[in-house]
């Protein structure tokens, strides 16, 4: 197990300074920490967790947080960042900008890009630019089948001794049982996760949308329910046979929940995520037709949404992952039928889902905090913890501001964000990696100055 | 109504209104000269990214028919065909000041898209298997003339319905005018909650098709065979098929046309006196007269120009006649 900071970002730039955040309400789940506290931060590191008023450091940077909330910062285990290929939408710079305005102190990007992450060379690239860019820890997923063609595998061993986080072709299920089978068979010697994106193109088909009542009336192709939870179905088997483990991604309907668990029960080493768009919004959105509610898998059901709800509180689903898609504008502006999938999700996944869940009493706020970092667990990564020694992956909230989601602009290169317009409650001020000040919100650093 | 995008645009009280106007066009249709000046001077765009005959012609002869300037554009031809964006192609033609754009598209949504995009006012001519809403409009005229009213008549839509917007439209259509609708077909080509969604009865099969007052048989393509949401044609025909023997004498018979004959509808049931396939062609002109009148000749002109003469309709000035 590795410490997110030992992916790749701009960490070169000397050690970090000292830093006090001082009075703030520190909640973390994992260390069992729910109180007024001043946390010092020294080498990157949190040095102590002081009563609140008590944290003196000399020297080091003060942020007064009287009132507002600390957590342990987010990590979202499924981002893509189009790189290479289409910067035009977003890069490693934008990209991890836009996951430290969301609180995030690590992402793992998709390897789903133009040409797909598929050889050494490619993540070794990408590393060396990361090093140089990332506001933030990045971890570079690779394809399991070359090309993405669902054909042959990778060159899985050197593609994890070049620095591959874990394997992927997400974006397009593995069609084949054989090969799926030999990607397990081999994690045996490659180690890494295996993130599958559950989806059967049969079933699938031409589908657009979630298929139900919405679909109907719209007269769009609808994609089953079925198309995701029979594979995931098909692969916990396939997984439990081989003594291997899966991730699945952005799980999106009740059936899906019922097969994880049915294949959790019978043993199978396998875990889930899902997205806070399936969390707050539902296939009511896309009667407007308007392409931002565009997503693979689709938007489902309000059925379907408690039940991920429902999940997410037990735990059954691990963690929350944005699938974070940036798109030009030119793939979202036209008819629904013909419009990308997707939407950025990094700068409001805590605040929609503090808003659309923390808020109304459906989750409490520990829990939602510990699924936002569980994430990095399922690559293998220390999940962010707030505790002495560990590293300070921090993010400093205000619960309480409201704002509206995109009106000062995104981070993001890609403005295709399906919470755009909303109000939501709870702000992220600042982010802290590994002790460096990866986001400071603009209005708060005012603040203080004054 | 600022555009015509869904049936849903239009409350019961907007069709009774647009249907009375389509009456009083279909009067001036039968005079000598069936030009009226309503919208002269007006602009009209239609624009065909994909097949269609009638649609097409009938809102060209319609926009023609109210002195209207029409400009007509297929995808055959058009830039679309070079891949200019729809955006762009809007952008393009706006620039001729349209008071508005007909669109038929392949993708759901797209006319709402346009309406974004244009000062125009926007018709739907059918977008994807979304809708169709000038050809419920005309099915309720048709069946209105033959019928007088639609309240509690009770209308079987049979066939291909997962993939019609005419079925669709239809059903908003019928039900706003206090019809009751009840789908069928084989359960392949019935979409999944369409009970909720669209407030209709579904059936799988014809043994109570004696119940409606009206069966609207619906276009089966060949396709669907290939994609095997039916075994065979063979087969559909055989338990589908609306034909002499299925369709009793009471019972009146519609259809969206073009027709495959042999397949939805038997040859005899066609030209039949139960038929009112031809009454629904006729209709379609004198309803997209009305729709244009209804979104046009109530507007200010974007250049700030005059009304639109009101007058015209119960007094048609023939063009050409002197003064």
């Amino acid at each position: 197990v590795r410490t997110i900071s030992s992916l790749d970002w701009r960490d070169g730039d000397g050690e970090p300074g000292d830093l006090v955040v001082r009075g703030a309400r520190v909640v973390d789940p994992a260390s069992g920490l729910d109180e007024a506290r001043d946390v010092v931060v020294r080498g990157g590191e949190v040095a102590e967790i002081a009563p609140a008023g008590t944290g003196e450091v000399p020297e080091a940077e003060v942020i007064d947080a009287d009132g507002l909330h600390l957590f342990p910062a987010f990590f979202d285990p499924h981002v893509h960042l189009r790189t290479p290929g289409r910067e035009d939408e977003e890069d490693l710079e934008t990209g991890s900008r836009a996951a430290a305005a969301g609180g995030y102190c690590g992402i793992a990007a998709m390897a789903n890009t133009e040409p797909p992450v598929d050889t050494p060379a490619g993540v070794e690239a990408l590393r060396e630019r990361a090093s140089r860019e990332a506001s933030v820890p990045i971890g570079f997923m690779a394809c399991v089948t070359r090309g993405m063609r669902g054909e042959g595998l990778t060159d899985m061993l050197e593609l994890r001794e070049a620095g591959a986080v874990g394997f992927s072709d997400d974006g397009l299920p593995i069609k084949s049982t054989r090969l799926l089978r030999r990607a397990l068979q081999y994690q045996r010697i490659a180690g890494a996760q295996i993130a599958l994106h559950e989806e059967d193109p049969e079933l699938s088909g031409e589908g657009v949308m979630h298929e139900g009542e919405v679909s109907a009336a719209l007269g769009l192709a609808g994609i089953p329910t079925l198309s995701e939870s029979t594979m995931i179905a098909r692969d916990a088997l396939i997984a439990g046979y081989e003594n291997a483990r899966i991730h699945v991604q952005h799980l999106s309907c009740r059936e899906s929940v019922e097969a994880v668990a049915a294949a959790k029960e019978a043993g199978v080493n396998i875990t889930c995520e899902a997205s806070p768009h399936h969390l707050a919004l539902t296939d009511e959105e896309v009667r407007s037709l308007d392409p931002i509610f565009k997503m693979h898998s689709p938007l489902r059901s309000e059925e379907d949404r408690k039940a991920l709800v429902e999940a997410l509180r037990t735990g059954l689903i691990e963690c929350v992952a944005t699938d974070h898609a940036p798109h030009s504008i030119d793939e979202k502006e036209v008819p629904f039928e013909a419009a990308a999938n997707g939407t950025t999700g990094l700068e409001t996944a805590f605040a929609v889902l503090h808003t659309e869940l923390v808020v109304p009493g459906v989750l409490d706020l520990a829990t939602l905090i510990g699924r936002m970092g569980a994430g990095a667990a399922v690559i293998d990564l220390e999940p962010p913890r707030i505790a002495q020694g560990a590293d300070a992956n921090l993010v400093l909230c205000d619960l309480d501001a409201e704002w509206e989601a995109g009106a000062e602009g995104w981070e993001s290169r890609s403005e295709n964000c399906a919470f755009a317009g909303r109000t939501l409650r709870g702000r992220v001020l600042v982010t802290v990696a590994a002790g460096r000040i990866a986001y400071r919100n603009r209005a708060f650093s005012v603040g203080v100055a004054a | 109504v600022k555009h015509l995008l869904s049936i849903a645009d239009l409350d019961r009280d907007d069709i009774e209104r647009i249907l009375e106007r389509a009456e009083s066009f279909a009067e001036v249709g039968r005079r000598d000269i069936k030009k009226v000046p309503t919208l002269r001077g007006r602009t009209i765009v239609s624009l065909f990214m994909e097949a269609s005959t009638r649609t097409s012609s009938s809102f060209e002869l319609a926009a023609k028919r109210l002195s209207a300037d029409v400009v007509s554009l297929k995808a055959a031809g058009s830039s679309a065909e070079k891949g200019e964006s729809l955006k762009d192609t809007i952008a393009t033609l706006s620039a001729y000041g349209p008071e508005a754009i007909v669109i038929r598209a392949r993708e759901a949504g797209a006319p709402a898209l346009v309406a974004q995009w244009t000062e125009a006012a926007v018709i739907n001519a059918g977008d994807g298997k979304h809708e169709h809403p000038t050809q419920a409009l005309l099915d309720l005229l048709a069946l209105r003339r033959r019928v007088g009213s639609i309240e509690g008549k009770r209308i079987w839509i049979v066939g291909d319905v997962l993939h019609s917007r005419v079925a669709r439209s239809g059903i908003l259509a019928f039900r706003a005018m206090g019809a009751e609708v009840t789908v069928c077909g084989p359960p392949t080509l019935i979409p999944r909650g369409v009970e909720e969604a669209l407030g209709c009865k579904v059936a799988y099969d014809l043994g109570r098709l004696g119940e409606a007052d009206v069966v609207y048989a619906l276009r089966m393509q060949r396709e669907r065979m290939s994609e095997a949401f039916v075994p065979s044609i063979r087969e559909y025909a055989t338990n589908y098929q609306i034909d002499a023997r299925r369709l009793g004498p009471r019972q009146l018979l519609m259809h969206p046309g073009p027709v495959n004959r042999g397949v939805e509808l038997a040859p005899e049931v066609i030209d039949g006196p139960s038929s009112l396939i031809a009454d629904q062609v006729e209709a379609g002109l004198y309803v997209r007269m009305a729709v244009l009148y209804e979104l046009l000749a109530g507007r200010e002109r974007p250049g700030g120009g005059a009304r639109a003469d009101d007058a015209a309709i119960e007094e048609p000035t023939p063009i050409g006649e002197p003064a």
